[in-house]
């Protein structure tokens, strides 16, 4: 015989059941819930692998904070990288695979200028938004509206502008430029050029020198035939180093006031170390120094846990140049997900376009073709530097940032003054 | 351009030469006398930097370490050119590209190997000779250079005594004149390809750490010597060690010139400019048979 409270029991256990399963299927979708997914090439071989590599471990660190913090719109996020070895011609084939196989959600441009610009125009063809990582002048044609460059600098003249200041503060009349026959120094040295007349500067030598040159001091000889009051060199990370030792081998003459300006690699921690005192007098552009006008909130900390990390991979222990703004990438994309609770690159454009964004490297607005609208590059000059030292690095006073006045923590001092 | 700054530029090329020579000097016994596409010879010449690089860790004076490592480098030479004869030379398929795609990707390895070893910063060495000069008169030289001028002149003459005055040197002109007639002398031409080769790659440590020496290196600076050394060697005239010193000191008092006076972007375009120059009127290159 049937009893109608038998059914009580039966009833109960079944909706427990379907409770369970409901809550187990919830459970498993938001374990499910598929990353978001940033895809990016980077340099971890070749001649732009020396901050390539910094740079890489500063976005680990931001994926990595992010998501122990929940993600981004409640997703872990996932970095999709390829290393483009430096190469320019990797960069399209690497982008196109981003887009088209990893169906990644957003991306990051690669880690500096030359091989930025070839994927400027696939960036362009497909609308997307693009977070620009250190290069120079890559939009100035193309007048992307989606693309935004975390790079203190926003066009080959604003970088020049403060190192021709201080050629006029040491009261310079000539000019001897000297620059490597690739894009960035190109657009470094077209900087200069273009800023010569305003600035009262004859030009008596300006040479384009090929990738592969191995040895300088003919160019240095040349140089120091012309007599000129300053030297300014755009050159890549062993050129840089070859010239510096061929400056401090054979002289570069007693006229010049100021030497350097944009010399890539002297901003690297193995390559100060190496030349030490060779540094002595020379000016050159950097992006972030130890001294008190650079105490942006959070990048002190970071560089703690950067240099902790670095130690490990066998990269850049001190990572002032590039690793603070590329972990700022990661700040940029998280406050404009956040805010707009969006993946769609038109929104996320719109948002970073018409909002500050905070960032270790201090706030962030964007100006009409994609750079910052406050550019801020810095020329430092190195000072009192010992040999095989590398901690002397960390202290403040061995970069004196020289210009713009807005970061000065020093005056510059004639170049030939110092070597004296 | 001033008389004074012409004759700068001539002995700086001259100390320029001789160090393109060094490097080139071991092309000049692998692909000028035994015909094998060596083209991983740039990165051998990266890895005896490294060596020294390495070495120079125990303090050890980079030379002394090139020095040391030649041994090292011969017998990997030895056990290299095996391999390539055991899996190509013998078989009959190391002709056209497939020679070339084997020592591309030994040069491939060896770039790789390094990366991962010793990362990818460009590494330096210290020595009481680098970063300082002498002045001869108002000329600076940097002692750097000096002794790669040095080292190129004593390993070009003393390879050309080993080649020309010894029985093994004697027996490595021949097989590159004819294997076949080596053969029927008695001599195994397999043995002697490989004797020369381990002294091409021997070589490689010595001028490896004259490369580190002059210059700054990363793991991939193997590259840049690709069109350079094969430049010298072909000039020179495939296999001839004095061939090889004059070649390199054509191009770099060539280069040097063009740095000084004409314009530094020409300086390429002038070296191989030169180079069909000469291919055109001496196909054999300046010193070939």
């Amino acid at each position: 015989m049937n009893s109608p409270c038998r059914g009580v029991p039966a009833m109960f256990a079944a909706i427990v059941a379907a409770l369970s399963v409901f809550a187990l299927a919830v459970g498993a979708h938001a374990q499910t819930k598929t990353p978001i997914r940033i895809g990016l090439s980077i340099a971890q071989t070749g001649p732009l692998s020396g901050a390539g590599k910094s740079g890489l471990v500063a976005l680990q660190i931001w994926r990595d904070d992010v998501n122990a913090g929940g993600g981004l719109l409640g997703r872990q996020v996932e970095l999709v990288v390829y290393d483009d070895q430096s190469n320019p011609s990797m960069t399209p084939g690497i982008y196109s695979k981003l887009l088209d196989v990893d169906k990644v959600d957003l991306v990051v441009a690669p880690y500096a200028t030359n091989p930025t610009a070839p994927i400027m125009p696939l960036v362009k063809q497909r609308d997307l938004l693009l977070i620009g990582n250190f290069a120079l002048d890559v939009n100035a044609q193309i007048r992307h509206d989606k693309y935004f460059n975390n790079q203190p600098w926003a066009s080959a003249r604003d970088s020049a502008a403060p190192f021709l200041g201080l050629c006029k503060k040491v009261g310079a009349k000539t000019i001897a430029i000297l620059a490597a026959d690739a894009e960035f120094a190109q657009n470094l040295a077209g900087g200069v050029r273009a800023g010569l007349k305003e600035a009262g500067l004859d030009s008596v030598y300006d040479q384009n020198y090929p990738p592969n040159t191995v040895e300088f001091s003919s160019m240095v000889r040349a140089i120091r035939a012309r007599n000129p009051d300053v030297v300014f060199v755009a050159s890549y990370p062993s050129d840089s180093t070859a010239i510096i030792r061929s400056v401090n081998e054979i002289g570069i003459g007693n006229s010049v006031k100021l030497f350097g300006g944009g010399m890539v690699g002297l901003q690297y921690a193995s390559i100060m170390e190496s030349l030490g005192s060779a540094l002595n007098g020379v000016v050159n552009y950097n992006t972030w120094a130890p001294e008190k006008t650079m105490d942006f909130p959070g990048i002190k900390d970071f560089l703690v846990r950067y240099q902790a990390k670095a130690k490990q991979a066998n990269v850049d222990p001190l990572g002032f140049y590039l690793p603070p703004f590329d972990y700022a990438i990661g700040q940029i994309l998280t406050q404009a997900v956040t805010a707009t609770q969006s993946l769609d690159h038109k929104v996320l454009a719109k948002y970073i376009r018409e909002h500050e964004i905070k960032t270790i490297v201090g706030t962030i607005r964007y100006g009409p073709t994609g750079e910052w609208a406050n550019p801020r590059i810095v020329y430092v000059q190195f000072r009192d530097i010992a040999d095989k030292n590398l901690d002397q690095f960390r202290n403040a006073g061995k970069q004196v940032i020289v210009a713009p006045d807005a970061f000065k923590t020093g005056e510059v001092s004639a170049f030939n003054q110092v070597r004296r | 351009m001033s008389f004074e700054l012409l004759g700068e530029a001539i002995v700086a090329g001259v100390l320029l030469g001789c160090f393109y020579a060094a490097v080139s000097v071991g092309l000049s016994v692998a692909f000028g006398l035994l015909d094998v596409p060596q083209i991983a010879h740039p990165a051998f010449l990266v890895l005896g930097a490294y060596g020294a690089y390495w070495l120079g860790g125990f303090g050890l004076d980079p030379l002394l370490a090139g020095v040391l490592l030649t041994p090292v480098f011969f017998l990997a030479g030895l056990a290299v050119y095996r391999f390539y004869h055991a899996t190509f030379e013998r078989r009959g398929t190391d002709a056209g590209l497939r020679g070339l795609a084997f020592f591309f990707g030994v040069a491939f390895i060896v770039e790789v190997m390094l990366i991962l070893s010793f990362g990818v910063d460009q590494r330096m060495v210290e020595a009481a000779y680098i970063g300082k000069s002498i002045a001869v008169g108002d000329l600076r030289l940097p002692l750097r250079m000096l002794v790669a001028f040095g080292v190129a002149l004593i390993l070009t003459i003393g390879l050309s005594l080993y080649l020309s005055g010894t029985f093994t040197g004697r027996a490595i002109k021949a097989v590159a004149q004819d294997q076949t007639a080596l053969a029927l002398m008695g001599a195994d031409p397999v043995r002697v390809k490989q004797w020369a080769f381990g002294i091409a790659t021997g070589t490689c440590a010595l001028a490896g750490a004259l490369l580190i020496i002059v210059a700054p290196v990363e793991p991939g600076l193997g590259r840049l010597y690709i069109g350079r050394t094969f430049c010298v060697a072909v000039l020179a005239g495939l296999g001839s060690m004095p061939g090889t010193l004059v070649a390199g000191i054509i191009l770099g008092i060539a280069e040097s010139i063009v740095l000084t006076s004409l314009g530094a972007s020409w300086a390429p375009a002038v070296a191989f400019g030169l180079l069909l120059l000469v291919l055109a009127v001496r196909p054999a290159g300046l010193f070939g048979r």
